[in-house]
C-alpha cells in the first residue's frame, strides 16, 4: 500500500507528461489527479491504521559501493504517516483546484498545451516529496530533497514567457543550493563518522556522536552539534529561514496552486520534517538546537514585520508562511518536535487554503494581485470570502482561551508558544517573546489582508471589479475540504500531538521511561526491541484508559513502576525507537502544560490586539496607514524593502560573484583558455602548416636532402646514445 | 630439396606465372583490348590466392635455406595485401577504361608488384628483402608514370624513381654494414651476432640505414617527401593502390626485419621508430590542413596513419605488432572506401580532386555523403567507429610498453588531424552553395566498395570481424 | 708490404679519389670519366681478391656498357647543369657539414670495429677463395643452388624493367609509314614493276 502511495504520483506524472499526446490532454490530467486521490485515500487509511510501530518496506537494493550499502526502502512511522496525509491531501486538492485555475492562462498562446505539463510537474513534485518523507536513509532523502527542488524550479518558472518567473526560479534554485551544500556536508559527515547513512544506525550512534570531536575548517567541534548545524543549514534553505529566505517571496511568481502546494504546505516544511526526523541527533546537540531556536524566532519575527506592509496578496501570505515556519523551528529547537509537527500539520491546511483562496480572488479579479486594487469583494466572491475568513481565523489563532476548543492554528500555535516558554532557557524566553509579538503582527497582517480585499469600497480598475466573478466548483471544493481541516484538525489531534506524555508517546510509538525496567520484571528477559515496543503499547493503552486527569496518570505511573514521580510519565527508549526521540532530561512537554495562565493567554491577547489594530487602520480610519507610512518613512521603507536583504545580498554576494564570473569568463576563459586554444589552432598550427607547405618545394634534391638530413640525425643520435660503445 | 622449397613458394610462383601468361596472351592477341578482361582475371586470381594462403595455414616453414619464411605473420600480411590489391584493381578498371589509361600491362605490373610484396613479407634474408623490395618498387615506379603523356604523372614516376633509388642505396648501405658486422645476411644469423643486450654500434648504424630505407617505403617523416607529389601526380587508381597494399608490405617487412633480425635490441630501434612516429603523426596532421587537393590530403593522411602504425611497432612488444596489424587492416579498409569515393569525383566528364568541389554533397547525394562521413570520422579516430579502435590499440600498446609520452603525443596529434577530416564533412554538409558542385559518377561496384567500407567501420566495432584474433596469432609467430 | 698490398692501397686510393671527383667535377662528362676510372680500380680490387670473373664483368658491363651509355645520355641531353648547380650551390655548406658529420660517425663505427664470432677476417685471402676451382663454377654453384630464389626474382625484376621500358616509351603512331620487312621480302619483282610504254605528249 505504501508503495502504491509512493509511485502512483510518479505513474501519473509519466502518463500525463509523456502520454498526453496519446491519451489526450484532458484524460492525462484526469489520470494524474485520480492517481493522486488514490494516494491520498490510501494515505489516510495508513494514517488511521498505523499502530506506532516503525516499519521498513524495502523496494529495491539501491547502492552498493565499498562500505556504503543501502536499500531503497520506505520507513513508515508516525512522522511519515503525518507527512503522507499532508502531502497527498493538499496535493490532490491542488490538482483538482488546478483544473479551474489553469483553464485559461494569458501567459500562454492560444492552442498551446501547457496544462498536461503543469499536472505532470505537480505529480512529479508529489512523488519527489513522498520519496523525501518516506526515506529510510539520508541519501534517499537527499534524492527527494533535490527532486522537490527541481520540481519547484520547474513550477516557479512555469510561465516561461515571463522573465521575472525565470529569474525567481533560478533564485530559488541557487539559494537552495547553499542550504543543500550544508545538508550534503552533514550527510558526508554522518557517513564519515558512523559509516552508514541509514537512519537506524545513525540514531543508534547519536549518543556516541555527542562524545566525539571532529575537525572541521579551523578547529575541533562537537560532532553532534556540528552535524546538527550542517543538516539545519539544509533545512534553512528549504524552509526559507532567515538568511536563506529570500527566494520564497519571489517564488510567488509561479502559478498560485504551486504556491499553495509547494510554498505553503509541503516542500517548505521539509526542513521542519528533517529536524524532527533527526530528533535523536538534535537531542544530543544542544548548541545546534539553540541555534535553531534563535533562527526560528527571528525568522518568525522578521517575516511578520515585513508582512505588515506588503501589498501583493500572495507576498503577504508568503511572508506569513516564512513566519509560521519560524514558529515550527522554535518548537523543534526547544525539543518539542511533536508541537512542531502539529503546527506543520495544521498549517498545511489553513495556509494551503489561504493560498487557494487568494488564488480564487486573483482568478476572479483577472490576475490582479495588488491588494490596493481590491476592496469590497465580499459580495462578489462569497464562498471565497468565507473560506478565507476561516483560514484567517485559523492562522491568527482564534479559539476559546484555556480550553482545547478553537481553530487549528489556535491550538498548534499556542502549543509552540507554551513550549518555548517552558523550555526555560534564555533562547526559549527570547523565542517566547518574539513569537508573541509575531502573533500580534500575524493577526494584524492577516486581518489587513481580509479587510483590504473583502471590505471597504472597491478600488482600482472599475472594469475589473465589475467583471469579478466567483470561481468554478473545481476550485471551491478544495477550499471547502481544506476549511474542514482548518477548523477541526487542531481539536481532533490536539491530544495526540500535544496531549499528555503517554498520549504523545503512544501516537509516535515512543517507549516510556521505566518500560525496559518494567518489562524486565514483567516478562523476564526483554532484549527484543519489539517486545519493548509492544510492552510500551500495552502499557500506554492501560494508562490512557485510566488517565482522566494528569494526576491520575502520575499516580498510575508512580504506582506501577515506582519510578521517580517528579514528573508525569517520561519519554524513554533508545534513540530511534519511535518516530521521535526525547532525551531523558527533555521535559518540555510536561512543563508546557504547567506554564502560568498569562503565558497561555498571551497569544490570544496578541491576536486580539492585532485584530483591533487592523480594524482601526483599515475599516474605521482607512487613512491611518498612509499617514503612518508618511510619518515613519524610514521604518516603512525598511519593512517594505524586506529589511534590504535582497539589496545586501546583491552587494555582498551577487555582484562580486558576477564580477568574478565576468573576470573568469572574459580574462580567464575567453582570454587565456580560448585565447590559448585559438592561438594554437589559428596561429601556431597554421604556421607549421605553411612551413610544411614550403618544405614541399617540389625539387627532388630538396627531398633527397631531407632524407639525408634525417638519416644523419638518426645516425648521430644512435652514435651518441645507443650501442655497446 | 628444391621441390619442397618450391612447394612452399607455390602461391608466389602461381601469381608470377599468371603474370607472364597474361602478358604473353595479351601481346599476341588484342593487346589493350584484353586489358579489361585481364584486370578482372588478375583480381579474381589474387582473391583466389588470398583464400589459398588463408586456408593453407599450418606450420611455419622456411625455404631456400632461410631466404623465404612462410609463417602466420607472412600469411596475414599476404592475405591483406592480396585482397586490398584485388579491390583496388576492381575499382580502377572502370575509371581507367573511361580515360583510355587501361593498358594490359597495368594488371600485369600490379600482379608482379604484389609478388614482390609477398616476397617482402616473407623475406628471411637481407638479400631476399632487397629483391622483393625492388621487384615491388620497380613495378610501382612504372605504374606511377603510366599516364606517360601527362606531365604530372611522368613527374610523379620520375620523382618516385629517383628518390626510391636513393632509398634503395641507403638500404643497401645499411645491409652492407650489417653484413660487415654480422658476417651474414640471414636474419637468424644477424640476431645471433647481435647478441643479447648491448648491440655493436656498427650493427646499430646499419640498422638505422635499413630503417631509413624502409621508412621511405612507408613514407614516414622525414622520408616522406615524395608522397604528396606522387599521390597527386599519379592517376587516382594508382594512388589508391599506393595507399594500400605497398604500405602493408612495407610495414610487414619493417616488423619482420626489426623482430627477426634485431629482436633483442628493441630499446634501440624503439626510440628511432618512436621519433619517426611522432614526426609522422604531427607532420601528417599539420601539413594536411593546408591542402586543397583531396589526393594530397590523403597523402598526408597516410603519412599520419603510418605514424600511428609505427607507434605500435615502436613499443617493441607482441601486443604492439598485433596492434599494428589490426591498425593496418583497418587503415586499408578505410582507404579503399575513401578512394572509391574520390574515383567518382568528376565535373563535365573530367576527374577533379579539389576539396572545394565536395560542397553540398550532403544534400545532393545523401547516401554517399553519409558513407564518406562515416569514413572521415573513422579516419579521424572518432570513438564509436572502427578507426578509433585501431588508434586505441596502438596507443594502448605504447602505454603498456611504458611509452606513455608517445601515446599522449599520438592522442594530441589525432586531435590536430581530426581538423581536416572534419573539414571535409563540413564542406559536404555546410559548404557554400555558390560554387559549382561535383558530379558523382559511380559504378555500382565502386559504390558498393564505398558503402561496404563505411558499413565495416560501424559493424566492425562488435568484434572487428575476428581480425584481431588473426593479428594476435600472426604477431605471436613473429615475436617470441 | 707485399706487391699485393701495395696494389690494394693504390687501387683503393684511386677508387676513393675518383669517386670524390665524380661528385665535385664541374663538367658532367668529366664526372662520367672519373666514374669509369673508379670502376676500373674496383675491378682491380676484385682481381686482388681472386674474383677475376667479377672483375671482368665490372669492366665489360659497367665500363663498357653502362658508363658509355651514361656518356651518351649526358652528351645528347641538353641539360643546363650550371643552372641546376646554381640552385644546389646554396646547399653546399649544409651538405659539407652533413658529409663531415657522417664521415666522423662512420669513423667512430670503424674505430669500434668488432667482428662477430664466426666471421672470417680477411687476414688470408686463401681462406676465402678456394683454389683449383674456376670463378664461374663457384658462382654458378651459389647462384643456381643457394640463391636460386634470388636469381629467379632478379629475372622477374628484369622482366618488370623491360615491361616498364616498353610501357613508358613504345608508341603506336598511326600517322606515319612503317617498314614492313616481310612485305618487303615477299615482294615479287615481277609484280613490283610494270613497264609501260608512254608515248610522247601523252599522259598515262
Amino acid at each position: 500500500m505504501e508503495t502504491i502511495i509512493l509511485f502512483a504520483p510518479l505513474v501519473g506524472a509519466i502518463i500525463c507528461g509523456f502520454g498526453w499526446r496519446i491519451v489526450g490532454e484532458k484524460a492525462g490530467m484526469v489520470i494524474a489527479t485520480g492517481l493522486l486521490f488514490l494516494s491520498a485515500i490510501l494515505s489516510w487509511i495508513v494514517f488511521f491504521s498505523f499502530d506506532g510501530q516503525t516499519e521498513q518496506i524495502t523496494i529495491m537494493r539501491w547502492i552498493e559501493s565499498g562500505s556504503l550499502s543501502t536499500d531503497w526502502a520506505i520507513r513508515l512511522d508516525r512522522l511519515t504517516a503525518i507527512m503522507l496525509i499532508v502531502v497527498t491531501t493538499v496535493s490532490s486538492l491542488v490538482h483538482l483546484y488546478s483544473f479551474g485555475y489553469m483553464a485559461h492562462d494569458e501567459h500562454f498562446r492560444e492552442g498551446e498545451s501547457y496544462r498536461p505539463r503543469f499536472f505532470a510537474y505537480l505529480s512529479f513534485f508529489t512523488f519527489a516529496m513522498l520519496s523525501l518523507v518516506t526515506a529510510d536513509n539520508l541519501v534517499q532523502m537527499f534524492f527527494g530533497w533535490e527532486g522537490v527542488g527541481v520540481a519547484s524550479y520547474l513550477l516557479i518558472g512555469f510561465y516561461i514567457r515571463k522573465p521575472s518567473a525565470g529569474a525567481a526560479a533560478i533564485k530559488a534554485f541557487v539559494v537552495n543550493r547553499v542550504g543543500d551544500f550544508g545538508f550534503a556536508l552533514g550527510i558526508f559527515g554522518l557517513f564519515f563518522l558512523t559509516d552508514s547513512i541509514n537512519f537506524d544506525v545513525i540514531f543508534a550512534s547519536a549518543p556516541e556522536l555527542a562524545q566525539t570531536n571532529i575537525r572541521f575548517l579551523w578547529t575541533d567541534w562537537n560532532a553532534a552539534n556540528l552535524l546538527g548545524f550542517l543538516l539545519f543549514v539544509g533545512a534553512m534553505g528549504k524552509s526559507a529561514q532567515l538568511f536563506l529566505h529570500t527566494w520564497l517571496p519571489d517564488a510567488m511568481e509561479g502559478p498560485t496552486p504551486v504556491s499553495a502546494l509547494i510554498h505553503a504546505a509541503t516542500m517548505v516544511t521539509a526542513g521542519v520534517f528533517l529536524v524532527c526526523r533527526m530528533s535523536p541527533l538534535y537531542e544530543f546537540a544542544p548548541d545546534a538546537a539553540t541555534f535553531i531556536v534563535y533562527i526560528g524566532a527571528f525568522t518568525a519575527f522578521f517575516a511578520a514585520t515585513v508582512g505588515l506592509v506588503q501589498n501583493d496578496i500572495k507576498r503577504v501570505i508568503a511572508y506569513s508562511t516564512c513566519s509560521q515556519l519560524g514558529y515550527m523551528f522554535v518548537a523543534a529547537g526547544v525539543g518539542m518536535y511533536s508541537a512542531a509537527m502539529f503546527h506543520l500539520f495544521t498549517h498545511a491546511f489553513f495556509k494551503a487554503m489561504l493560498f487557494l483562496g487568494a488564488g480564487s480572488v486573483i482568478h476572479g479579479m483577472h490576475h490582479e494581485q495588488d491588494m490596493r486594487n481590491y476592496g469590497g469583494l465580499k459580495d462578489k466572491l462569497p464562498v471565497t470570502f468565507w473560506a478565507m475568513m476561516i483560514g484567517t481565523l485559523a492562522i491568527t489563532g482564534v479559539g476559546i482561551p484555556l480550553t482545547y476548543i478553537g481553530f487549528a492554528g489556535f491550538l498548534s500555535k499556542d502549543a509552540i508558544i507554551e513550549s518555548a516558554f517552558a523550555a526555560g532557557t534564555p533562547a526559549g524566553q527570547l523565542g517566547f517573546w518574539l513569537l508573541v509579538i509575531a502573533a500580534a503582527m500575524t493577526s494584524f497582517y492577516s486581518w489587513r489582508l481580509m479587510f483590504m480585499t473583502f471590505f471597504g469600497k472597491p478600488r482600482g480598475d472599475k472594469h475589473t471589479h465589475e467583471h469579478a466573478h466567483e470561481s468554478p466548483m473545481t476550485m471551491l471544493v478544495p477550499l471547502g475540504v481544506l476549511a474542514l481541516g482548518a477548523i477541526f484538525a487542531g481539536m481532533i489531534w490536539m491530544s495526540s500531538f500535544f496531549g499528555h506524555t503517554d498520549q504523545v508517546a503512544k501516537f509516535y510509538g515512543i517507549p516510556l521511561a521505566g518500560e525496559a525496567h518494567a518489562t524486565e520484571e514483567g516478562h523476564g528477559a526483554a532484549d527484543e526491541h519489539s517486545e519493548v515496543a509492544a510492552a510500551a503499547e500495552e502499557h500506554s493503552d492501560e494508562a490512557t484508559e485510566m488517565a482522566t486527569s494528569p494526576e491520575d496518570v502520575e499516580v498510575v505511573v508512580t504506582d506501577d513502576h515506582g519510578a521517580d514521580a517528579e514528573h508525569h510519565a517520561a519519554f524513554g527508549g533508545n534513540p530511534g525507537d519511535g518516530a521521535l526521540y526525547f532525551g531523558p532530561e527533555n521535559t518540555v512537554l510536561d512543563d508546557a502544560h504547567n506554564v502560568p495562565k498569562w503565558v497561555k493567554l498571551s497569544p490570544f491577547l496578541a491576536m486580539l490586539f492585532g485584530l483591533v489594530l487592523a480594524w482601526v487602520f483599515y475599516i474605521r480610519r482607512p487613512e491611518t496607514p498612509k499617514q503612518l507610512a508618511e510619518n515613519q518613512p524610514i521604518l516603512y521603507q525598511f519593512l517594505l524593502n524586506k529589511w534590504y536583504f535582497d539589496e545586501i545580498y546583491d552587494v555582498v554576494f551577487v555582484r562580486p560573484a558576477k564580477s568574478l564570473g565576468n573576470f573568469l569568463w572574459k580574462k580567464g576563459d575567453t582570454g587565456t583558455i580560448d585565447g590559448g586554444i585559438n592561438g594554437l589552432a589559428m596561429g601556431i598550427i597554421p604556421f607549421f602548416t605553411r612551413l610544411a607547405g614550403r618544405a614541399q618545394s617540389g625539387y627532388i634534391f630538396a627531398y633527397a636532402a631531407a632524407m639525408v638530413l634525417g638519416i644523419v640525425v638518426l645516425v648521430t643520435w644512435m652514435s651518441i646514445t645507443g650501442g655497446a660503445n | 630439396m628444391i621441390s619442397t622449397d618450391l612447394a612452399i613458394l607455390l602461391p608466389e610462383i602461381f601469381l608470377s606465372l599468371f603474370a607472364m601468361v597474361a602478358l604473353i596472351a595479351a601481346v599476341y592477341t588484342e593487346k589493350d583490348g584484353m586489358a579489361g578482361t585481364l584486370t578482372w582475371a588478375a583480381s579474381a586470381v589474387m582473391i583466389a590466392v588470398a583464400v589459398w594462403v588463408l586456408m593453407s595455414g599450418g606450420n611455419d616453414r622456411t625455404a631456400f635455406g632461410g631466404l623465404f619464411i612462410d609463417d602466420g605473420f607472412a600469411r596475414y600480411a599476404k592475405v591483406v595485401i592480396l585482397i586490398s590489391a584485388a579491390c583496388v584493381l576492381m575499382m580502377s578498371q572502370e575509371f581507367m577504361a573511361r580515360r583510355g589509361l587501361l593498358k594490359f600491362e597495368y594488371p600485369v605490373l600490379v600482379v608482379l608488384a604484389v609478388v614482390g610484396m609477398m616476397l617482402m613479407v616473407s623475406a628471411g634474408d637481407l638479400m631476399a628483402l632487397y629483391m622483393g623490395l625492388e621487384l615491388q618498387s620497380l613495378a610501382l615506379y612504372v605504374v606511377a608514370a603510366i599516364r606517360r603523356d601527362g606531365v604530372k604523372s611522368t613527374e610523379a614516376g620520375l620523382k618516385y624513381f629517383v628518390l626510391g633509388a636513393l632509398s634503395s642505396g641507403l638500404l643497401l648501405y645499411g645491409a652492407s654494414l650489417t653484413y660487415g658486422y654480422a658476417g651474414t645476411t640471414q636474419f637468424a644469423g644477424i640476431i645471433g651476432a647481435a647478441g643479447e643486450g648491448e648491440m655493436p654500434l656498427g650493427l646499430l648504424i646499419g640498422l638505422v640505414f635499413i630503417i631509413s630505407g624502409l621508412a621511405f617505403k612507408i613514407s614516414a617523416v622525414p622520408f616522406h617527401m615524395w608522397t604528396p607529389d606522387v599521390y597527386e601526380g599519379a592517376p587516382t587508381p594508382i594512388t589508391a593502390f599506393f595507399a594500400t597494399a605497398p604500405k602493408i608490405a612495407a610495414m610487414g617487412l619493417f616488423a619482420r626485419v626489426l623482430h627477426d633480425a634485431f629482436g633483442n635490441a628493441t630499446g634501440d630501434w624503439g626510440q628511432i621508430l618512436a621519433l619517426l612516429a611522432v614526426l609522422s603523426m604531427f607532420l601528417g596532421g599539420i601539413a594536411a590542413i593546408g591542402q586543397r587537393d583531396i589526393k594530397r590530403l590523403m597523402a598526408y593522411s597516410s603519412i599520419a596513419h603510418m605514424g600511428y602504425a609505427l607507434v605500435g611497432l615502436a613499443s617493441g612488444t607482441e601486443q604492439g605488432v598485433t596492434a599494428m596489424l589490426i591498425y593496418m587492416a583497418i587503415y586499408v579498409t578505410m582507404n579503399i572506401g575513401t578512394f572509391a569515393f574520390i574515383l567518382s569525383m568528376e565535373r563535365d566528364g573530367r576527374h577533379i580532386t579539389t576539396i572545394d568541389s565536395m560542397r553540398q554533397l550532403g544534400s545532393r547525394e545523401p547516401v554517399k555523403a553519409l558513407a564518406l562521413l562515416v569514413l572521415m570520422f573513422s579516419l579521424a579516430g572518432v570513438p564509436p567507429l572502427l578507426g578509433f579502435f585501431g588508434k586505441f590499440a596502438v596507443l594502448m600498446a605504447a602505454v603498456d610498453a611504458g611509452m606513455t609520452w608517445l601515446a599522449v603525443l599520438g592522442a594530441i596529434a589525432s586531435v590536430i588531424g581530426a581538423f581536416y577530416y572534419l573539414r571535409i564533412v563540413y564542406y559536404m554538409y555546410f559548404g557554400d552553395e555558390s560554387l559549382e558542385p561535383v558530379e558523382g559518377h559511380m559504378s555500382p561496384l565502386t559504390f558498393g566498395f564505398l558503402v561496404a567500407s563505411a558499413a565495416i567501420m560501424i559493424l566492425g566495432i562488435v568484434n572487428l570481424f575476428g581480425v584481431d584474433g588473426y593479428a594476435a596469432a600472426a604477431a605471436a609467430t613473429l615475436v617470441n | 708490404m707485399t706487391v699485393a698490398d701495395f696494389a690494394f692501397y693504390v687501387a683503393a686510393f684511386i677508387v676513393v679519389v675518383a669517386g670524390f671527383f665524380v661528385v665535385v667535377s664541374r663538367n658532367p662528362v668529366h664526372s662520367v670519366l672519373w666514374l669509369i676510372l673508379s670502376f676500373l680500380s674496383a675491378a682491380g680490387l676484385f682481381v686482388l681478391l681472386g674474383a677475376e670473373f667479377v672483375a671482368m664483368l665490372l669492366v665489360i658491363v659497367y665500363v663498357g656498357a653502362v658508363a658509355v651509355l651514361f656518356l651518351f645520355v649526358v652528351m645528347m641531353l641538353d641539360v643546363d647543369f650550371a643552372e641546376l648547380r646554381g640552385e644546389m650551390a646554396r646547399y653546399v655548406p649544409l651538405a659539407a657539414l652533413i658529409g663531415v658529420v657522417l664521415l666522423m660517425e662512420l669513423g667512430m663505427i670503424y674505430g669500434a670495429w668488432a667482428s662477430a664470432d664466426g666471421v672470417a677476417v680477411a687476414g688470408s685471402l686463401g681462406e676465402i677463395t678456394p683454389v683449383n676451382s674456376p670463378n664461374t663454377g663457384l658462382l654458378g654453384m651459389v647462384i643456381y643452388d643457394q640463391y636460386f630464389l634470388l636469381f629467379q626474382v632478379a629475372g622477374l625484376i628484369l622482366l618488370v624493367a623491360m615491361i616498364g621500358a616498353i610501357v613508358l616509351t613504345l608508341r603506336h603512331r598511326t600517322d606515319i609509314k612503317r617498314q614492313d620487312v616481310l612485305a618487303q621480302m615477299y615482294r615479287d619483282p615481277a609484280k613490283a614493276m610494270e613497264v609501260v610504254d608512254v608515248k610522247p605528249g601523252q599522259g598515262l
